[in-house]
């Protein structure tokens, strides 16, 4: 006779948003796991169509409220390149600069309110700040230091209104963006610390075999612009992605997991980028790395959060450089002329790679939209890992294999807050 | 001394974006004294928004099974607010957390009301269905009153 035990837990906290997984296991092995935590975009997709291509940057940038800048980015970079048109360096920086900030707030907020109670054994950000409230404090500090960069360039901290194709509705003075000099050079310091934080953390030994996918452009750690690359070879234009990747439809649920065609499985993100463009970061950040242990290519998970720590003094120290070899441009934007046709655009948001689409039409009306979100990417890779973690435990308790579980999920950050709501998680057994 | 009226949510998640209605009805209509503020998604930011701020008022959906429309109304000045009855756990990092973050930052405000409006629906999509819609005025004219009360505390 089976003992059957069915697990239920509301959510799952410290993930972005909510979502839900269920792990069947029967005698001990694991038979089925399932991570119900990301909706595609369909609903912006939809409201995008008869919208004027103009649009796209303000109404994508909803879709998300931790990376609205990845959004713009990749609707920008997708319609100039149906344009033909080519920003001049003085609006890339700034771009650049911009999503800077956004990955300062977002690696910031993952590392010390989600990530890190995890591996000093707290509930959450919570019961860590009553006992470090020191370190708490760095990662606010450092959160608010990505918001002002945000805030001054973006306009607004959150949604930020001054994106628009073919650049800015106002460009910055050098003046006004000195006064971030101060503030992100204590935000690199912290950034160091950070790395020093989360280095000295305990990890248990894990490596993932998947395909590393991330974006590589010659000149710099690629941010907002590149060609899509892989640890195996793959290397092809933002326009060949679907040729190379495929989303499939997961039986029973709205999901769409994403695959490399003939190739399986593959992760971007952070580990991904470290692991291809790591001699790109700067010496400072290539030394932090070092001290703390990191090396080329990474593919153990849970050092995740000693990856973005180094990616958040590469983001402070990138953002410095920018602002020191900022011009003022001319205008901040080119005219875009919208032109009949298809444009394909990406760029790495804190999570990944986040891939675009949009047909318009002579008058500039999109007619069809496709977004594809890093964490719908990822999804495949996720439960591949919790499948080899939940088959290593199988003998820890209910609870112990639940927060291994979550601990595994975050290890990936999903942002989940663009997607579905309600987390539960199950754990059923028979 | 400066008190501040927070309005959280997401406009395209339905009945998610009752805090940013709310907000949006109160601009123009508060004392010079009072700040009206947006706060789409992640609650952490909470934390920089009420900062030196006297009192903070923080209004949110809820999903506590209560009846579409319903308020709710908790002091958190000295107390946690039961975390389960807002939509907080949609957010990265929820309303509660934010409070008790800040509780154990020494950075709260020495009044904070926060308002719960129970949802009905926080599908992706647009506009608020009629129970919450109905109730934005009702929090608007709610969080004014409180205002005028203390404003009036010595």
């Amino acid at each position: 006779v089976a003992d059957r035990r069915t697990i239920n837990t509301e959510y799952l906290a410290r993930v972005e948003g909510e979502g839900a997984m269920t792990v069947r296991l029967e005698n001990g092995r694991v038979e089925h796991v399932e991570l119900r935590i990301f909706e595609p975009p369909r609903f912006f997709e939809a409201l995008l169509r008869g919208r004027s291509f103009t649009e796209a940057p303000d109404i994508t940038a909803r879709i998300c409220g931790i990376c609205p800048v990845a959004y713009q980015t990749s609707a920008v970079n997708a319609l100039e390149d149906l344009c033909g048109v080519d920003v001049p360096e003085p609006i890339r920086l700034l771009r650049r600069l911009l999503y800077c900030g956004e990955w300062i707030e977002s690696h910031a907020l993952h590392i010390y309110m989600l990530h890190a109670p995890d591996f000093l054994g707290y509930a959450g950000a919570v019961e860590l700040a009553r006992d470090a409230p020191q370190a708490v404090e760095r990662g606010l500090a450092l959160k608010k230091t990505g918001n002002e960069v945000m805030t001054l360039v973006g306009g607004r901290e959150i949604h930020p209104i001054n994106v628009r194709v073919g650049g800015f509705y106002r460009a910055p003075t050098r003046r006004e963006l000195r006064a971030l000099v101060d503030p992100l050079e204590r935000a690199r310091e912290a950034a160091l610390e950070t790395v020093r934080w989360t280095s000295g953390f305990d990890f248990p030994e894990r490596q993932v075999e998947c395909e590393l996918v991330a974006l590589h452009h010659p000149d710099d750690y690629a941010i907002e612009r590149g060609r899509v690359r892989s640890d195996r070879g793959l290397d092809i234009s933002p326009r060949e992605y679907e040729e190379h990747f495929e989303e499939e439809h997961v039986e029973r649920s709205t999901a769409l997991h994403s695959r490399l065609r003939e190739r399986g499985t593959y992760l971007c993100g952070p580990l991904a980028r470290f692991s291809l463009n790591y001699d790109q970061l700067s010496p400072l950040a290539r030394e932090a790395a070092a001290e703390a242990g990191l090396e080329a290519p990474c593919r153990d998970p849970f050092r995740s959060i000693v990856v973005r720590s180094v990616e958040l003094v590469y983001a402070c120290d990138e953002a410095l450089r920018v602002i020191d070899a900022y011009e003022e441009p001319d205008e901040p934007s080119v005219r875009v002329d919208p032109v009949a046709g298809t444009g394909f655009g990406v760029s790495e948001a804190p999570r990944g790679l986040l891939y675009h689409r949009y047909r318009i039409d002579a008058d500039g009306t999109i007619l069809e939209a496709k977004i594809v979100p890093p964490t719908s990417q990822n999804q495949q890779a996720i439960e591949d890992d919790l499948h080899d973690v939940v088959s290593r435990h199988t003998h820890l308790d209910d609870d112990a294999l639940r927060g291994l579980c979550e601990q595994t999920i975050r290890n990936y950050d999903p942002c989940i807050s663009c997607a579905t709501h309600f987390l539960t998680l199950e754990v059923e057994r028979a | 001394v400066r008190h501040v009226v927070i309005g959280i949510g997401n406009e395209y998640r339905r009945d998610d974006g009752v805090g940013i209605a709310v907000a949006g009805r109160l601009h123009g209509r508060v004392p010079p004294d009072v700040d009206v503020v947006e706060c789409e998604q992640e609650p952490s930011r909470l934390i920089d928004a009420w900062a030196g701020a006297a009192t903070a008022f923080v209004v949110d959906a809820a999903g506590a099974g209560a009846e579409p429309g319903r308020l709710h109304r908790f002091e958190a000045s000295e107390q946690p607010i039961p975390a389960r009855v807002f939509r907080s756990s949609t957010h990265a990092f929820g309303v509660g957390d934010a409070i008790e973050l800040a509780r154990a930052l020494g950075k709260l405000p020495r009044h904070v009301v926060v308002y719960g409006i129970e949802g009905a629906e926080f599908a992706a999509g647009e506009g608020l269905t009629a129970p919450v819609e109905a109730a934005v005025e009702t929090v608007a004219q709610a969080i004014l009153d409180d205002l005028e009360r203390i404003r009036e505390e010595p």
